[in-house]
């Protein structure tokens, strides 16, 4: 798809500009180049697609479409709505406490704020954009199951008590949301939204991609088999752990993961490590202590760095 | 007319307030704002994401920042 990309900015380095093809420097900066822009192209052009479809639901929907849904029905539902609504983890709380005055079991609403974050705009289009579809479907699918398996086991645990605030369970049924907008607006907006996630992300972009390419043409290929040991049993779970502090920045992260995993990284530990990044994110589990027992937040954290671990051995082990 | 922003306290609540506070001023009417933290309170109007625009106790927007104009149509209307 970029190959037309791939050669001009080849041209543009090295016949334009005089670099030397195949010296550290002239690879690196070809790399910069190229990465950079393809990067850019696919963000705009896929956080549009997504935020355009997310205009067709709301988080008032979700929940009229989740009340009175069984347990394990209603968590793969909250899972795959998790993809499609268009969330921000700022609204966790009133989220939570809606969910439960609808009476929605609370691992349904675990499942939920476990997929939203983790299927974001940003982690997808990064995803697609450095590569390609088939790691962004086994990153859904997996994530998918992280958010049922995490949400259903805290549901069987019965934690309710650990909610610091009373809800009062509303009476009877909800009514469905509508939404109407005119295919314009939805464009407008969605536009609108992208530009908006385009300008707050692309110097991460820029950032992660330039010490990407830098390790990308300096530092030799076998570096991390060789040296830190790519199927060694811990490597997972230290992915997981050094992807919980970066949550905000997904968009500079994945860059740096792509090369790594260039550089014998396997691709089951970088899995594990950019969900780490999205799923469990400090700030989000900051905004939750307000209505959650610490005890709680913690279990929600440990249930999904486990289902995270898992899913990142499996894949080390089947590829 | 009274006008609520609901947030919890988030960076996007924050700019929802202060573009009902332009729109107030260039709709020249009077209108009285009050930012809602109280979680509580904004559960009673039954809003899942914010910030939330509330005009004389009604949910007109939720889940998102407006920009001035779309305020000042809420305002006029």
């Amino acid at each position: 798809m970029f190959d037309w990309w791939q050669s001009l900015s080849g041209m543009l380095i090295f016949d334009i500009l005089g670099f030397v093809p195949q010296t550290h420097l002239g690879e690196a900066l070809h790399f910069f180049l190229y990465d950079t822009l393809k990067i850019f192209m696919l963000l705009i052009a896929i956080i549009f697609l997504v935020s355009f479809l997310r205009t067709y639901f709301n988080t008032e929907k979700v929940r009229v479409y989740l009340q009175r849904k069984s347990e394990f029905t209603g968590n793969v539902l909250a899972a795959f709505f998790g993809i499609i609504t268009p969330f921000c983890s700022c609204s966790a709380i009133p989220l939570f406490l809606g969910f439960m005055q609808a009476r929605i079991p609370m691992g349904i609403t675990f499942s939920f704020l476990i997929s939203a974050p983790l299927n974001n705009e940003i982690a997808i289009a990064m995803l697609f954009g450095l590569f390609g579809w088939k790691i962004t479907a086994l990153y859904i699918g997996f994530g998918l199951f992280v958010a049922i398996f995490g949400g259903y086991v805290i549901g069987k645990m019965r934690l309710e008590k650990y909610v610091l605030i009373p809800v009062t369970p509303m009476e009877g049924e909800l009514a469905d949301v509508k939404i109407e907008l005119s295919v314009e607006q939805r464009a407008k907006e969605a536009w609108e939204y992208t530009l908006d996630i385009f300008k707050k992300i692309y110097l991460y972009v820029i950032v992660g991609v330039g010490i990407g390419a830098f390790i990308h043409g300096f530092v030799p290929a076998d570096f991390i088999a060789q040296y830190a040991g790519g199927d060694v049993w811990y490597a997972v779970p230290l992915a997981v752990i050094m992807g919980i502090p970066m949550y905000s920045n997904a968009a500079g992260v994945m860059p740096l993961v792509e090369v790594l995993t260039d550089k014998g990284m396997l691709l089951g530990t970088a899995l594990s490590f950019m969900m780490a990044v999205t799923a469990l994110s400090l700030p989000e589990a900051m905004i939750l202590k307000r209505i959650l027992h610490v005890k709680l937040i913690a279990l929600f954290f440990g249930i999904v760095g486990f289902g995270i671990l898992v899913v990142g051995y499996v894949f080390n082990l089947i590829l | 007319m009274k006008i609520e922003v609901l947030g919890t306290g988030c960076a996007k609540c924050k700019t929802l307030e202060k573009v009902v506070q332009e729109a107030v001023a260039k709709s020249g009417k009077f209108a009285q704002i009050v930012k809602v933290e109280d979680i509580m309170k904004i559960m009673e109007y039954q809003v899942l994401s914010t910030p939330a625009l509330v005009i004389d106790g009604k949910v007109v927007s939720s889940g998102r920042v407006l920009s001035v104009d779309e305020v000042l149509a809420f305002i006029n209307a």
